[in-house]
């Protein structure tokens, strides 16, 4: 656990050396202009507004950093060559992934808490005071940084077998379904074969379901999340980046490094 | 000597490709191999024989697909082995957004060593590789031999008892070169075993207590550099001037380079053919030892292999 | 190697465990966010026009999603029997307006958008409109004149303009003859029997949509309910008129050999006599209920 930690903060050392933390210059920029244009066009629900979009960029930004960075960790380390001399110290290949993976949640974590803080305060401006219910906001933003951390966590089983593209392919494409996977029990089940209505609902129970993360309409009305939910969506991101994890190490344990 | 510090068995690696990885090709064949505890051992073979398949195996980078190997003792899947030994692969490349300290120092932090520790030995190692200036510069901005010296630099960091380099001389510069066999020559000293592999016959001999020669996944030969059948001495070289007008001996056997004439003679002739020259009023600029050329000891066996079956050439890399 | 093993065990434990776990938690997460009631129907964007431009050269797929989100939202709402359903109009509105040629959506909305609740949005006038632009981008598409002049029949009972609508769409390559034939009955009478049962035999025998056959079907089975009921109450006049009373059951009619078996409704049960003497569905039968909501909301 040591060792992962090492890399954990290496990774994180990388990442901060690469700008990703420019990102946060971009939210910035983007809320100012919000801020401002806001208030002048729409009457009524600016604050709400602010909260929304104030989430949505923070997802969408942390979106494209947890498919394109989560992807590089292992395959730049493998293209690079930059792996054969770490793998030679005493790091057991398993340690290195979960390094690999706490660094860039450790990175998100970082930039998403530096987000957060830049929506309240231009909520903050907006509505010249903060409540105890904005808290929700903060809840929002956790469950975003679970759901990145789950994407990180497909990104990088995915990544351990196949080529980068691909595995960029795969995981944006596994983050669309899971958005989706909720209206698979919509389905009209009734005119389907009952196999085919089996797997269905097997499928829309167990694949990653990114919509349990997403409270964004609660937060812009200031209404709060329960806590049993809270505690249900950190228990099951856990546990879902935990299964994804070990497969990771199962695949990258076994590969052959040319 | 206290037993082998690596131990080969039958060490074999076959590469799937083509569709569905349906055929095979055999990078190595049934290797097996000893390299004694505080010897320096050369592992030498033109490019693609299956030197870095080797070393790949034993660092654990690749799984062989039949035999074993231990190091120090342990099987090569125990991680707590690589405590004890270290590693320059083949053409190292390090994280780029890293300088040369802050590369050493990532690696001995999984060596348990104090940040004291760590900061001083960083600041030795780099010393000596000669890059005590340049520790302060991104690695984005370094050239191919001082990645190479950073390499071996964090191969040797953490003071262990075996060390194995992958190509340690390549990209280097004759002055980089000497200073790698010094450091080697210095790990003997200090009661290390040192493994490197090399495609450079000259160097092998310089430093080497055994070779290993290695062609087409196969092992060709082990012992001392100067017991390898090819790599003995074939002739003496003298070059030479005549004044104009005289009449040479041997002239039938000589060639002309402008000026100069080129002669090669077997050994136990050398001193007649001097006695000779001098008789013919030559002026005598060098003597020298010819050798095999690398390409034509490794062709020999290239050969041999062609001539039995198909020829199996895998790139290790 | 060993390590390797032991790591594919551990990776065989922890599957089965985690997605257990996961099963039970998404069961609960389900039900956690079912009492969060977050209204997930809102759309962002009302304007069709603006979801054209943002949705590039991927406008027919767009429509497409939009129109099983038209879907899913009237079968959502119609298995939660809730009644308000006034996204549909922006919806099918999105939707036809990124594909113009979406002929499903047209006819879709024309029964559901001018049906009265429980089963429609009772915005006929709207549903008039959804027609009108779908026969502009349509021109040749006889059946969506037939959709036009069913709403005007049914649910704003202007006659006239259905007479004309069936007459125009009669005029249509392909048309089917009935259309003519359509258009006459209408102007001549009325609202009738005969009109209306062939009408939503059309649309039951036409439709693709399930919930537009299940829906036409349970119209059709309430037409001929309500015209069986008339018929019963006309032999119980002409018993009335023999006897001097109003008969109370079935069962005289059939002794003063008025009729010849027990008359049942589509659904299989028996009609009674209610307490004015006029026939009635059976309390029993499914389609009572059906009909009782369709009066209530009809006021």
């Amino acid at each position: 656990m040591r060792r992962a930690g090492i890399v954990a903060l290496n990774t994180f050392r990388e990442a901060v050396r690469d700008r990703v933390l420019y990102s946060l210059v971009f939210f910035a920029l983007l809320m100012m202009v919000a801020a401002i244009v806001v208030g002048q066009i729409s009457i009524g629900i600016e604050e709400s507004v602010i909260v929304s979009l104030g989430l949505s960029a923070i997802s969408v930004i942390g979106l494209l950093i947890s498919i394109f960075l989560g992807v590089a960790l292992v395959s730049k380390e493998m293209e690079k060559r930059t792996l054969f001399a770490l793998l030679a110290k005493p790091v057991r290949r398993w340690e290195f992934l979960l390094g690999k993976f706490g660094g860039l949640v450790l990175t998100l974590a970082v930039n998403t808490a530096a987000m957060a803080l830049g929506l309240l305060l231009v909520m903050l401006y907006v509505k010249h005071t903060l409540e105890r219910s904005d808290a929700v906001v903060l809840v929002a933003v956790y469950f975003i940084l679970l759901k990145l951390a789950l994407i990180v966590a497909l990104a990088l089983l995915f990544s351990c077998y196949t080529t980068p593209l691909l595995a960029i392919l795969f995981t944006a494409g596994l983050y669309i379904v899971g958005l989706y996977v909720q209206e698979l029990r919509n389905l009209p089940v009734d005119v389907m074969n009952p196999g085919t209505a089996a797997f269905t609902k097997w499928l829309s129970y167990l694949l990653p379901n990114f919509e349990n993360f997403n409270v964004m309409a609660l937060a812009a009305h200031g209404r709060a999340v329960p806590g049993a939910l809270i505690l249900q969506n950190t228990l099951y991101a856990v546990i879902y980046c935990s299964m994804v994890l070990t497969a990771a190490s199962v695949v990258f344990s076994r590969r052959n490094l040319k | 000597m206290p037993g082998s510090a690596i131990e080969i068995e039958n060490l074999t690696k076959e590469y799937p490709f083509g569709f569905l990885h349906l055929r095979k090709k055999t990078s190595l064949e049934g290797l097996n191999m000893q390299v004694e505890t505080g010897e320096v051992f050369g592992f030498i073979g033109p490019n693609g024989a299956g030197k870095s398949t080797t070393i790949k195996l034993l660092m654990g980078l690749i799984f062989p697909t039949a035999g074993n190997a231990r190091i120090l003792g342990k099987p090569i899947s125990d991680v707590e082995m690589h405590r004890d030994i270290g590693y320059l692969p083949e053409q190292p490349y390090f994280y780029d957004y890293l300088t040369a300290a802050e590369v050493l120092d990532y690696f001995a932090r999984f060596h348990d060593l104090t940040a004291a520790d760590r900061k001083e030995r960083v600041q030795r190692m780099l010393k000596k590789v000669g890059l005590e200036t340049a520790g302060k510069i991104q690695l984005r901005k370094y050239s191919k031999g001082m990645l190479q010296r950073v390499g071996l630099a964090q191969a040797i960091l953490h003071d262990p008892k075996l060390v194995i380099l992958d190509e340690p001389m390549s990209g280097l510069d004759p002055v980089g070169r000497r200073e790698v066999r010094d450091i080697i020559l210095e790990l003997k000293r200090d009661g290390k075993t040192v493994m490197f592999s090399t495609h450079i016959l000259s160097d092998a001999e310089v430093l080497c207590d055994r070779v290993g020669v290695i062609v087409g996944g196969k092992l060709r030969g082990v012992g001392a550099p100067g017991q390898m059948v090819d790599m003995k001495t074939q002739g003496m070289e003298i070059v030479f001037e005549l004044p104009a007008g005289s009449n040479a001996p041997l002239l039938s056997k000589v060639t002309k380079m402008g000026e100069r004439y080129r002669l090669q003679v077997p050994e136990e002739e050398l001193y007649a053919a001097i006695e000779q020259l001098r008789g013919a009023g030559a002026r005598i600029h060098s003597v020298t030892q010819v050798k095999a050329t690398l390409e034509e000891f490794f062709m020999n066996l290239v050969e041999a292999d062609r001539a039995q079956a198909a020829a199996v050439e895998v790139n290790g890399k | 190697m060993k390590s390797q093993k032991s790591m594919a065990w551990v990776l065989l434990l922890v599957l089965p465990l985690g997605l257990a776990g996961i099963w039970r938690l998404q069961h609960s997460i389900d039900g956690q966010r079912g009492t969060l009631s977050q209204e997930r129907d809102d759309i962002l964007l009302r304007s069709g026009k603006l979801m054209k431009l943002m949705s590039l050269e991927y406008a027919p797929l767009m429509a497409d999603i939009y129109w099983t989100r038209v879907v899913q939202y009237y079968g959502n709402k119609h298995s939660q029997g809730k009644t308000n359903l006034e996204l549909l109009w922006p919806l099918l509105d999105i939707t036809t307006t990124l594909d113009p040629k979406l002929l499903v959506a047209y006819r879709f909305g024309a029964v559901f958008l001018a049906q009265a609740a429980p089963a429609g949005a009772g915005r006929p006038d709207l549903a008039v409109e959804l027609i009108k632009r779908g026969i502009e981008a349509n021109p040749d598409y006889w059946r969506l004149y037939e959709d036009l002049g069913f709403v005007y029949y049914f649910d704003l009972k202007d006659y006239q303009k259905a007479s004309e609508a069936f007459l125009e769409g009669s005029k249509r390559p392909n048309a089917q003859v009935w259309m003519k034939v359509m258009a006459a009955n209408i102007a001549a009478e009325g609202e009738s029997f005969s009109t209306s049962f062939f009408l939503w035999r059309d649309i039951y025998e036409s439709a693709s949509d399930p919930s537009v056959r299940k829906n036409a079907l349970m119209q059709l089975q309430l037409l001929k309910a309500k015209e069986e009921c008339r018929q019963l109450d006309a032999l119980a006049d002409e018993y009335q008129k023999r006897n001097g009373k109003r008969p109370t059951r079935m069962a005289e009619l059939i002794q003063a050999g008025l009729l010849r078996g027990v008359p049942k409704d589509p659904a299989g049960f028996v009609y009674v006599f209610g307490e004015y003497g006029k026939a009635e569905l059976n309390v029993d039968s499914p389609l009572l209920e059906q009909q009782l909501l369709m009066e209530r909301y009809k006021k």
